[in-house]
């Protein structure tokens, strides 16, 4: 059987449903008697709690309970949320309770909830509750936060510091000592969201029969959610069913758990009522965590021909008020600087400082966009301070095809050697290069500039882990229907998880695509599990679905074979059904074979078989997939307004082998949006004390129709030779190398003025700052 | 809270309630017709995720009260066609990868078919301009684009335009 459906186009499953308004997402579910709950937030960065007044609240209409801390059950009461991703350099893990006791060390941080007939009434109550503080010193500012003389962010620390870890490989000094140039950096990259359309939500409710509490919860990661509020309950897993429905996008702040997702299964197992939480998107901008605050001065060593001798630097992270997810992202920052270059010797010194803001998790790109856009700054550096061409500069930098698989001389955060797999970089650039029409460049800018217009290229180039473990499962069961059950422990916000393994399943098995019936984000459909991340779903449990697939197609032979009486080789399947390849060419369908593989209550089975036509597969990566790619940016610039105008965005991407180019390409897409987002537009501004001023719509924005050009996509595909698909991830690979060459392209249509950009976003006010500081206003009226 | 008698046709049936003043359009429509295809994105006008058509004409459900809506006659994506059936728009949507997580696609499919209606042979910046007013975050709108633009040429060439 050739590949019908592995690397084709095919349509997704999901899209009938969610186009004709049956999506059935958080905020669609009904359950009898719901209540609905409103959360009591701090309105100060940093503030004691000295008392909470529900009385006035209890007595409005529709109200059933006003909670706080010492409300809620033990240990939620008094346990910190435990930290998922502990590691021993974290000097101060600290993780807030589910409810805040005694302090709040961010604007938004709940102190207690109301219980009310509807979302109106809990709202109107929630505002009638009186809470008393003492308003504390706040840390706005991770490089004020690090000082010996700052406020605390908690006030009982001794230190804001959370981690500082060294990262160091090669003869640093001796690279820098013997450098024909040294150029330095010093670079920024800014906080926004992830700002997915569907805000967080959740639903309880406790079925005292059963003793089942079921849990809603738009999250990505409704295992590790099941085994957090089993931990935060004292209740058995077994105990609690975690669902994650449709999902309105995720981008990352979605994979870690907030303390809604406590507090309101308790409030449900307290009033004995199913109940209900649904951000706004005031809450959202307030206490959904953001990312990308880091500070870097960096420095790069090359010789006289631009060939990298070494990089070295400091790095600033703002991990906001507590550290949910670890030291995760600064961690692959620093890990991720080295890119697809030879970098011979590095250093980098890495502080993670606490302030009074939302806590900093992963975002789209976890810590890369911030590496790549510090490596491809310099890079822009060197080529310009020794008059080389940009892409040429990288070019005599790249690791090439034949150094693969390349040991960085790191350890990824994986916890294993940071070795690429596979890539090829110079291809990647050289085909992204070729499709924006790069050589021809510089003919369409001085074209441009004698009709008035400023244009300008941008280079970007990533190395991206992706493809974490430590597993993900699949579950392949054929049922007497003859309709294939698939199972896994993988979740969707949008990245069309279902269509994909159905392809891969459909293909293993030889059923119909659309006889797989597949439960996905649902801890009650498979045991273990780990959620979406890191780009790691179609390498985690794509390969768990190729397994378990490749073991169902044996059980369906060998049971075939049986029935039919012929050989296993002369097997094969089709569209559901066994058909023997000898003879009048009999056939059995899925159907009877799994009706057959009950067997006979007390008959003992025939040697070899086993129970049902069922397999779970726990794929388990050895490692990081690294994928890689290159973006290059032509934009347009308004020098008189700092407008820019992206007119052309092309992307080579290496995500191994495409499963599904459809929606790879989406994937990139999407991602670019982002970073388009993130480079010009996304600005999370928190005055002095840390308030947060940008919490709608209209003051943070996000990239509309009119901004995102369609890109041009290409994969540039190598073979991950260490799983059994071939594939890396490509969820974020769009985002991470956006804003390095959208700058670097308005730093280019600029180059008449010699202004420099070393931040993100790059917002008109900035562009034309820039500008006015360059004396190019003078000079453009004086001509 | 006072309340009020409200009479509103959604999707050419026609609904009494008496509903409280200040019960936004999308939450009547989501939670006492329980048409839960129109999204809530951010209830304060700018994502336009609860895009509805209110007479013919593009609003957004969740800055209306439901009495303001009072004697209209009010589409969302439940009524572009029957169910179990799909639009020329919604097919091209499928066709086109014009949606992701598919939480803002009611709203992209209500401001398209206003604009399909209104101009049968839109420009791709035509297109990108009517969804000025629909944010999305996870296709980077490529996929809705060209789904516009292939709906639109379906339907000329089914008009025999």
């Amino acid at each position: 059987m050739g590949a019908k459906h592995f690397g084709a186009r095919v349509k997704r499953l999901e899209d009938p449903a969610l186009l004709s308004g049956r999506g059935r997402f958080v905020d669609d579910l009904k359950l009898p008697g719901l209540l609905h709950a409103c959360f009591v937030r701090s309105p100060h960065a940093h503030a004691m709690i000295r008392g909470i007044d529900s009385g006035p609240a209890m007595t409005l209409p529709g109200v059933h309970a006003v909670l706080a801390s010492d409300d809620l059950p033990e240990p939620m009461r008094r346990m910190p949320i435990p930290m998922l991703t502990p590691n021993p350099a974290i000097a101060t893990p600290r993780t807030q309770t589910a409810l805040a006791r005694d302090e709040v060390c961010y604007v938004g941080q709940p102190i207690a909830v109301v219980i009310a007939d509807s979302r109106y009434l809990a709202e109107d109550a929630a505002a009638a509750v009186a809470v008393d503080f003492d308003v504390l010193a706040a840390v706005g500012d991770c490089r004020a936060g690090i000082k010996d003389d700052a406020p605390r962010a908690h006030s009982d620390l001794a230190s804001n510091v959370v981690a500082r870890f060294p990262l160091v490989y090669g003869d640093v000094d001796a690279a820098f000592g013997n450098a024909a140039h040294v150029f330095e950096e010093v670079l920024w990259q800014h906080r926004g969201g992830g700002m997915a359309l569907e805000t967080r939500a959740v639903l309880a409710s406790h079925d005292p029969v059963a003793d089942m509490l079921t849990v809603w919860s738009g999250t990505q990661t409704p295992h590790l959610g099941r085994g957090t509020l089993a931990d935060l309950l004292d209740r058995n897993l077994e105990s609690i069913r975690m669902i994650a429905p449709d999902v309105g996008g995720g981008f990352g702040p979605k994979a870690i758990f907030y303390p809604e997702e406590a507090v309101i299964p308790a409030a449900a197992l307290k009033l004995g009522r199913p109940v209900k939480w649904i951000e706004d998107r005031r809450e959202h901008f307030l206490c959904a965590t953001q990312e990308r605050d880091q500070y870097w001065d960096v420095a790069i060593a090359v010789d006289a021909d631009g060939k990298i001798l070494g990089v070295r630097g400091r790095m600033l992270h703002d991990s906001g008020a507590y550290v949910p997810w670890g030291v995760i992202m600064p961690y692959i920052a620093a890990v991720t600087v080295p890119g697809p270059y030879v970098v011979p010797a590095y250093s980098l010194e890495t502080a993670v400082v606490l302030t009074n803001k939302v806590p900093t998790t992963p975002v789209r790109g976890a810590g890369r966009p911030q590496a790549v856009f510090a490596m491809e700054r310099l890079l822009d550096r060197v080529a310009r301070e020794l008059g080389l061409d940009r892409a040429e500069v990288r070019r005599r930098n790249f690791i090439q095809p034949e150094q693969m698989p390349y040991p960085v001389g790191l350890l990824f955060r994986d916890g294993k050697p940071l070795i690429y797999d596979s890539g090829d970089y110079p291809k990647g650039q050289d085909e992204a290069l070729r499709l924006s029409g790069y050589d021809k460049f510089s003919h369409r800018q001085r074209e441009a500039l004698e009709q008035g217009r400023l244009i300008g290229i941008g280079i970007g180039n990533y190395v991206e882990g992706t493809g974490l473990g430590p597993f993900e499962g699949v579950t392949v069961r054929v049922l007497p229907s003859g309709k294939v059950a698939v199972a896994t422990g993988a979740t969707s916000q949008g990245q069309g998880t279902r269509t994909t393994l159905s392809q891969i399943v459909a293909e293993q098995v030889g059923c119909r695509i659309d006889d797989i019936v597949m439960t996905v984000g649902d801890t009650g459909a498979i045991a273990q599990g780990v959620g979406a991340f890191a780009s790691r779903q179609s390498v985690n449990a794509g390969c768990s679905a190729q397994l378990a697939g490749e073991a169902v197609r044996k059980q369906i032979i060998a049971l075939a074979a049986r029935t039919l009486g012929v050989g296993e080789s002369d097997i094969e399947l089709e569209d559901g059904k066994a058909v023997a390849a000898t003879g009048n060419k009999p056939m059995v369908a899925f159907g009877e074979l799994a009706r057959l593989a009950q067997g006979i209550p007390g008959v003992s089975l025939p040697a070899g078989q086993t129970a049902g036509l069922e397999h779970t597969a726990y794929y388990t990566p050895p490692q990081a997939a690294y994928c890689s790619g290159t973006h290059v940016a032509e934009v347009e610039v308004d020098h008189m307004t700092g407008g820019v105008k992206i007119l052309n965005y092309t992307v080579a991407h290496d995500s191994g082998r495409v499963i599904n180019p459809l929606i790879v390409d989406g994937q990139v897409q999407g991602g670019v949006a982002h970073g388009i987002g993130n480079a010009l537009l996304e600005w999370m501004q928190y005055d002095d004390n840390a308030q947060p001023l940008t919490t709608t719509f209209a003051d943070y924005l996000l990239p509309m129709a009119t901004d995102v050009p369609t890109c041009v996509i290409a994969h540039v595909e190598t073979v991950n030779p260490l799983n059994p698909l071939g594939v890396k991830g490509a969820g974020e690979g769009g985002t991470i190398p956006a804003p390095a060459a959208i700058i670097a392209a308005i730093e280019d249509a600029l180059s008449p003025f010699d202004v420099h950009f070393a931040e993100t976003p790059l917002t008109p006010e900035r562009i034309v700052a820039a500008l006015r500081a360059a004396g190019a206003f003078e000079r453009l009226f004086a001509a | 809270m006072g309340k009020q008698a409200t009479r509103i046709s959604v999707n050419g049936k026609s609904h009494a309630r008496v509903v409280e003043a200040r019960l936004t359009l999308a939450d009547f429509l989501r939670h006492e017709l329980g048409l839960t295809g129109t999204h809530l994105g951010c209830e304060h006008g700018v994502c336009g995720t609860c895009t509805v058509l209110v007479d013919g004409r593009t609003a957004r459900s969740c800055l209306m009260f439901a009495v303001q809506a009072n004697g209209s006659e009010v589409t969302t994506v439940e009524g572009l066609v029957p169910d179990g059936e799909l639009s020329v728009l919604q097919q091209a949507f499928i066709d086109n990868h014009g949606l992701q997580c598919g939480f803002c696609t009611p709203g992209m499919l209500m401001t398209l078919t206003e604009l399909l209606r209104d101009n049968a042979a839109p420009s791709e910046q035509e297109v990108r301009e009517a969804l000025t007013g629909n944010l999305c975050r996870c296709t980077g709108y490529a996929g809705i684009v060209k789904a516009a633009l292939d709906a639109a040429q379906r339907l000329r060439a089914g008009s025999g335009a």
